[in-house]
């Protein structure tokens, strides 16, 4: 360990202060920090500080991606190859999946982590971990097939005018991976919705049905799929969104480090089940609707319902910041996302759209909540000026 | 009268190297300082500007250039050795080369129950005691001019290996009585005390005053709390807060006629020595070598104060005016592989659940001075939320602070907080923000803008 730190310090030299390379002292200092917390100290108000670090956090969430990940890789090779053969060996389905998703990975963290990188230089400040919990989300939500010149695309876009634009990592109003999705969707309809594209190689080859549940509902076509296999997440869709079961143990960890905000999460589920109720109850007087009559508890865990409000609806940056806040924020994704889901055919899954409305509206929600407090502070006040 | 204060939100640090409950006399110290750095936005103006000159104890050092009635007296009897001053002609020290025995300038006997209020007041701005007052908002050493609404004086320091006030009081009643006596004649409102419910208080049985009983985590103690519990402060307020030991300094004034700073400092931390943990009976503006000896500050952190808010002094330097805790704590200046993985390195004590250090609660740390990280921008949200016992947003209200907002400053409630209420989130929160920084700035903002 020793010997490391003394060649890292010997390879930054040239990148130190009044040294040729200054510029790019950024980009070494990342990769520094990475290997090593580096030894600054205090130099100013609290002696100490607590062993978290922004760092720390980013990792965590990734940590919490991975159960999601590892299955998504294995459904999509498993979606396939269920279809064109009656056995599925493991490795099989998984290295079908990992052959299709790990260029996809590389390809989103190198083109998203350069631009990163070429920001911090330009504007002088240290590399923010954030991109590194960003990178992976968007392949995950991404169809299996789509081009890697589309992901890279939609990178730049999430990253250069979804992020950067508003002033870098903290300061964004869209959650960045959605904001390459929502990209994605609208600048290659064809390649991100459809019946063709949510299972690998299924617009290639015609045995292969590549469609998901929520648009066969919207099709009114026969849902041959068990509570068990949406639960389980057996069943076509975006790579990593399908099993709630790895979302919720994703879910499980953000909640116990506290890195994901419990309140967001539990409302989401709440608001996206009363929806789903209200919905059920009406369901009678329009028999033909099939999403309608869908039953509220598959509604919970089928699409990227799940996903969505568990990995993304969380992203402190993007959703409401109060306490209160972030209750009527997750509600509110929820009931939208299920009513998006139901009323509108053009997008069958509703979360996606629902989210960012609400990142849109999240500084208003928490702006009401912040003037309460302003009110009971001026109230006060009056009450003063009358008694004196 | 006592009312009850239950602290929900904050957090109870331990750490290592708790001072032994026993005072000593330290060993007198032949020079002391008074630092004009201590009073915040207050400009010294030297009344005796000889380097030589002979001084009292309790005679004037310097006054505010802008308000000629606040004073500062000299703690020790002796003579001004050095005026120390630093970028701009700024007065950073005012030594002090002491006489083995202080002799003191006689202000006369007073007995401040009898007395009018306006006597009380001349007499404890014109001992230097003034200087003892501090204003609520901003932080600053209070008005003569001004008529507080109320007065608050908190024997509960609920920061890590800080001062135990009360005990430091333990033998000085008589005085602090009369010193109490003499602040109730500064308000038409009432003096606040607190004292922690948790353990026996030396000071249930003090007269005149509203007894606050608080318990619950730090900052429990922090007078910022029991105000706003209390009878929170409005726009256009003036609250004036003083610190325990200094009632008893100003109660002496008034039984003695002479200004007695007499200073009790607890030595503690894991970087002292363990047979130097103990309290220290010396006066204000000590030399910390009489203290500690002479520390390697590479390794060793030397703070006047706790950790959250203490100022870092290095070696033959004087414990700050208002301070009752010298600690000394580890140098952190060293790298820790890959010490960004959750559920590693869990010795070092961490509020995040991303540390494993949550299943020991009652374990004793170390704690050193590493940043645990590098600066980064404001992602996660709740975990300032978690430490504010007050009721204010403070993510928010720092935000408008380093906009410079005063408009939203000021509904947002910066007239109800000073720096140390954010001490806490200074040490918690992810992004290595620097809370207290802020808001002093803010303040400061304040202070010119609207004054």
């Amino acid at each position: 360990m020793e010997w490391i730190r003394q060649r890292l310090d010997k390879i930054k030299e040239p990148f130190s202060k009044g040294k040729k390379f200054e510029k790019y002292a950024p980009a070494v200092n990342a990769l520094d920090t990475f290997l090593f917390v580096p030894n600054h100290t205090t130099k100013k108000g609290a002696h100490i500080r607590d062993a978290v670090d922004l760092k720390r956090v980013m990792i965590t969430v990734v940590l919490a991606l991975i159960p999601a990940l590892i299955f998504g890789m294995w459904n999509a090779g498993y979606q396939y190859l269920s279809q064109i053969q009656a056995e599925v060996g493991f490795w099989e389905a998984l290295g079908h999946g990992a052959i299709k998703l790990i260029p996809m990975i590389v390809v989103s963290y190198a083109v998203g982590l350069g631009i990163e990188f070429a920001f911090a230089i330009f504007r002088g400040h240290e590399v923010n971990e954030g991109y590194l919990v960003t990178g992976l989300l968007i392949p995950m939500i991404m169809p299996i097939d789509i081009p890697l010149w589309m992901v890279a695309i939609s990178v730049v876009f999430a990253v250069l005018i979804g992020k950067e634009a508003f002033g870098g990592t903290g300061m964004n109003i869209l959650n960045p991976a959605l904001t390459a999705r929502a990209f994605a969707f609208f600048a290659y309809p064809t390649y991100m919705s459809g019946t063709k594209v949510w299972v690998s190689e299924a617009s290639d080859v015609d045995a292969v049905s590549g469609e998901t549940i929520l648009g066969k509902l919207a099709s009114g076509n026969e849902v041959a799929y068990s509570s068990m296999d949406m639960f389980s997440g057996l069943i076509p869709g975006s790579i990593a969104e399908t099993s709630t079961i790895c979302i919720l143990a994703g879910a499980l960890l953000l909640i116990l480090t506290k890195v994901g905000s419990w309140r967001i999460i539990l409302s989401g589920f709440i608001g996206a089940a009363i929806m789903g109720l209200i919905f059920n109850s009406l369901g009678g007087s329009f028999p033909d609707n099939d999403l309608m009559n869908f039953e509220w508890y598959n509604h919970l865990i089928i699409g990227g319902l799940a996903f969505g409000i568990v990995f993304m609806a969380t992203d402190p940056v993007s959703a409401a910041q109060t306490t209160k806040g972030k209750w009527i924020y997750g509600f509110l994704i929820g009931l939208f996302a299920v009513m998006i889901r139901i009323f509108n055919p053009a997008y069958p899954e509703g979360i996606m759209m629902a989210i960012l409305l609400m990142n849109v509206f999240a500084p208003t929600i928490d702006h009401y909540v912040i003037q309460g407090n302003v009110k009971k502070r001026k109230k006060r006040v009056k009450a003063q000026v009358k008694t004196a | 009268m006592s009312r009850d204060i239950k602290v929900k939100k904050g957090l109870d640090l331990r750490l290592k190297g708790e001072a032994e409950k026993t005072v000593v006399d330290a060993p007198r110290s032949k020079t002391f300082a008074i630092k004009p750095p201590d009073f915040h936005a207050v400009v010294p103006k030297m009344l005796i500007k000889k380097e030589g000159t002979k001084i009292l104890a309790g005679e004037e050092l310097f006054f505010s250039k802008y308000n000629e009635a606040v004073r500062f007296t000299s703690p020790v009897s002796g003579t001004l050795k050095e005026i120390v001053r630093g970028d701009k002609r700024r007065i950073l020290e005012i030594v002090i080369e002491a006489d083995s025995e202080n002799s003191y300038k006689d202000y006369g006997k007073m007995n401040a129950s009898s007395a009018s209020s306006e006597e009380v007041k001349n007499r404890v701005f014109e001992s230097g005691c003034g200087a003892f007052l501090k204003q609520r908002p901003y932080d600053i050493v209070a008005n003569p001019e001004d008529e507080p609404k109320a007065i608050y004086v908190s024997a509960f320091n609920s920061a890590p290996l800080a001062a135990d006030l009360d005990f430091i009081l333990g033998d000085k009643k008589a005085a602090f009585q009369e010193g109490i006596n003499a602040l109730k004649k500064l308000t038409p409102g009432k003096v606040y005390l607190a004292v922690n419910k948790k353990v026996a208080s030396n000071l249930t049985d003090i007269q005149g005053v509203e007894l606050l009983t608080v318990s619950g985590p730090h900052p429990a103690g922090n007078v910022g709390v029991h105000i706003q519990n209390t009878d929170p402060i409005n726009m256009g307020d003036r609250v004036w807060t003083v610190g325990a030991e200094d009632v008893s300094i100003i109660g002496n004034l008034f039984l003695t006629g002479q200004y007695r700073a007499e200073r009790t400092i607890a030595v503690a931390g894991s970087a002292s020595k363990e047979q130097d943990r103990k309290y220290y009976k010396t006066y204000i503006g000590a030399n910390i070598e009489d203290l500690i000896g002479e520390v390697n500050d590479e390794q060793t952190r030397v703070i006047s104060g706790d950790v959250y808010t203490g100022l870092r002094l290095s070696n033959k330097q004087y414990v700050s005016f208002y301070d009752n805790t010298l600690t000394l704590i580890p140098e952190g200046n060293n790298y820790r592989m890959f010490g960004w993985l959750p559920f590693t390195y869990n010795g070092i004590p961490s509020m995040s659940k991303t540390s494993l250090s949550w299943m020991f609660p009652n374990k004793k740390y170390e704690v050193d001075t590493n940043l645990n990280g590098e600066e980064r921008a404001l992602v996660v949200t709740g975990e300032m939320e978690e430490v504010m016992p007050l009721d204010v947003f403070p993510m928010q209200l720092l935000k408008a602070c380093m906009t410079g907002n005063i408009e939203k400053m000021e509904s947002l409630g910066i007239y109800e907080v000073i720096p140390e209420d954010f001490a806490l989130i200074d040490y918690v929160n992810t992004s290595k923000l620097e809370a207290q920084e802020i808001i002093r700035l803010g303040l400061d903002l304040m202070i010119t803008e609207v004054g």
